[in-house]
């Protein structure tokens, strides 16, 4: 088992997927990288040399490496206080201004979030005035968010979640069990497109009042972050929020100055400022 | 009089704990002066989901400051550092730390580690390693790598554990520097600290 990488191979490996499949991990948080590769080194027995060639050669290949590459772990309802305050003031705010809204998951992995969004706007009530576009890198796990379909297992930690969001039923009621996987109602996604977009290198393409990128930025090191807040802030509209992980900062972004926060413990912020 | 090999080139003091450990570090805490001169990075199995009280907990009888970073926080010393409920934290080149929500390693998250591991590739020889009591293995290559890269290593007194899987891992894993109860730890981090006076 290979235990270390050297940053030089690191920096070999990044800039042949930038030069020859257009994806820019050089600016993403070393350590998590660093383990991101030695975990694809170790499950498809390769080496570095062995990895770089069959990335030189393959344009198959690379779907795999994404897929491998990206944390994909994720939650319904993961920090329920998050989404209580949500239920309670953010869905509320954004319904001052306009009865119909749009919302953007930027990193929505297996869409876990976009499930739990869903189900809380159907248990307020409003989920038919909200268009939710739902995106992430990773083209194998929008596959799987479109299916809806998670293992039971994740069902209990989802469950335990929900309750702590003291939603109004059980979890149980937005899904079924088929062969021993747990199938969403198929309506839950109705107002939702998924769609593969890349926040390093793709463009901002629309304007939302409320964005969601939890846990997606702490892969990026601090000038990636930069860039990505500044793509936010134009894909709001102005008074529109943006919800970022519960252990993320941007307060030193250039863009930090044109938001407020409106909630400090779930990292809640809204653009008060073009 | 001193009977470790301390000088004062280092620059954190990294600790692994799990099952049994909390009143360990309770105490080392509570016995080190509030101008300790180096971070102090802990590393400790805790509930997924809970994410409030621990460093409350903590910061009791400590005269450090306690906190739970954020991502891509920077490093002081003087501070005492948790790693936050449900997500892994390691230490970047650049002496500021990094968070994520990488899969469990050894059913922990955060994974000791992967915030031993990643300390030693960032400070190599001027990093002391403390592992505790606890139920698994967790914490174990993560010594390896602090002995592999120069640093320091101690476990805590396995008779003196309440569950010694830990640090008996760690022990059979690699070579352990310095086999302490907490006292004698408590010991090791005063004389540190009077090394930087
Ligand atoms: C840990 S998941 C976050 C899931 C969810 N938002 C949550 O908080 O539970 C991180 C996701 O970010 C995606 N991601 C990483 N880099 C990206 C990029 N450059 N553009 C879009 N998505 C990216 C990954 O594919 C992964 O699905």
């Amino acid at each position: 088992m290979i235990q270390d990488i050297d940053i030089k191979d690191l920096k070999r490996i990044t800039d042949l997927v930038y030069a020859k499949h257009g994806y820019d991990f050089r600016n993403y948080a070393m350590s998590s990288f660093k383990r991101r590769m030695l975990r694809i080194l170790e499950v498809w027995g390769l080496n570095i040399e062995s990895l770089l060639n069959k990335l030189a050669d393959s344009t198959i290949f690379i779907d795999d490496f994404l897929d491998e590459m990206t944390v994909n772990v994720t939650e319904m309802f993961r920090d329920p206080g998050f989404w209580r305050l949500l239920r309670e003031e953010i869905i509320p705010g954004v319904m001052l201004n306009n009865k119909q809204f749009k919302i953007w998951h930027a990193g929505c992995s297996s869409g876990e979030e976009v499930i739990s969004m869903n189900i809380m706007l159907h248990e307020m009530g409003v989920k038919e005035n909200v268009k939710i576009f739902a995106t992430d890198l990773d083209k194998s796990i929008l596959d799987r968010a479109r299916s809806a379909t998670y293992s039971l297992k994740n069902m209990e930690t989802n469950e335990k979640n929900y309750v702590r969001f003291q939603g109004k039923t059980a979890l149980k009621d937005y899904y079924t069990e088929e062969n021993g996987r747990a199938v969403m109602k198929k309506d839950l996604l109705s107002n939702v497109v998924f769609q593969k977009h890349d926040l390093v290198l793709g463009e901002a393409f629309a304007k939302f009042d409320l964005v969601l990128c939890r846990n997606v930025m702490i892969y990026f090191n601090q000038a990636l972050q930069n860039e990505v807040l500044k793509k936010f802030h134009g894909s709001l509209n102005k008074y529109g929020y943006l919800a970022i992980g519960a252990k993320e900062s941007m307060i030193w972004c250039d863009y930090a100055n044109r938001f407020i926060v409106v909630n400090q413990e779930e990292r809640i912020f809204k653009k008060i400022r073009d | 009089m001193t009977r470790y090999s301390l000088h004062n080139g280092f620059k954190a003091v990294v600790i692994g704990g799990s099952a049994g450990s909390f009143q360990g570090i309770i105490k080392i805490l509570s016995q080190l002066p509030a101008d300790f001169p180096l971070p102090i990075i802990m590393a400790l199995h805790r509930l997924k989901h809970v994410r409030h009280g621990f460093v409350e907990a903590l910061s009791i009888k400590s005269k450090l400051k306690i906190a739970e970073p954020d991502d891509k926080e920077s490093i002081k010393r003087g501070s005492v550092y948790l790693a936050p409920a449900n997500y892994h934290m390691s230490v970047e080149l650049g002496n500021y730390f990094s968070l994520s929500t990488e899969m469990m390693l050894n059913n922990s998250r955060p994974a000791i580690d992967i915030t031993l591991s990643s300390a030693a590739y960032a400070y190599k020889t001027k990093l002391i390693g403390i592992l505790l009591s606890g139920a698994n293995k967790d914490g174990g290559l993560g010594m390896k790598s602090i002995h592999d890269r120069g640093g320091v290593t101690i476990v805590q007194t396995p008779a003196e554990c309440m569950i010694d899987t830990m640090p008996k891992a760690a022990l059979s894993l690699t070579k352990i520097d310095y086999t302490l109860g907490i006292d004698q730890i408590i010991d090791f981090l005063k004389e540190l600290y009077h090394q930087y006076k």
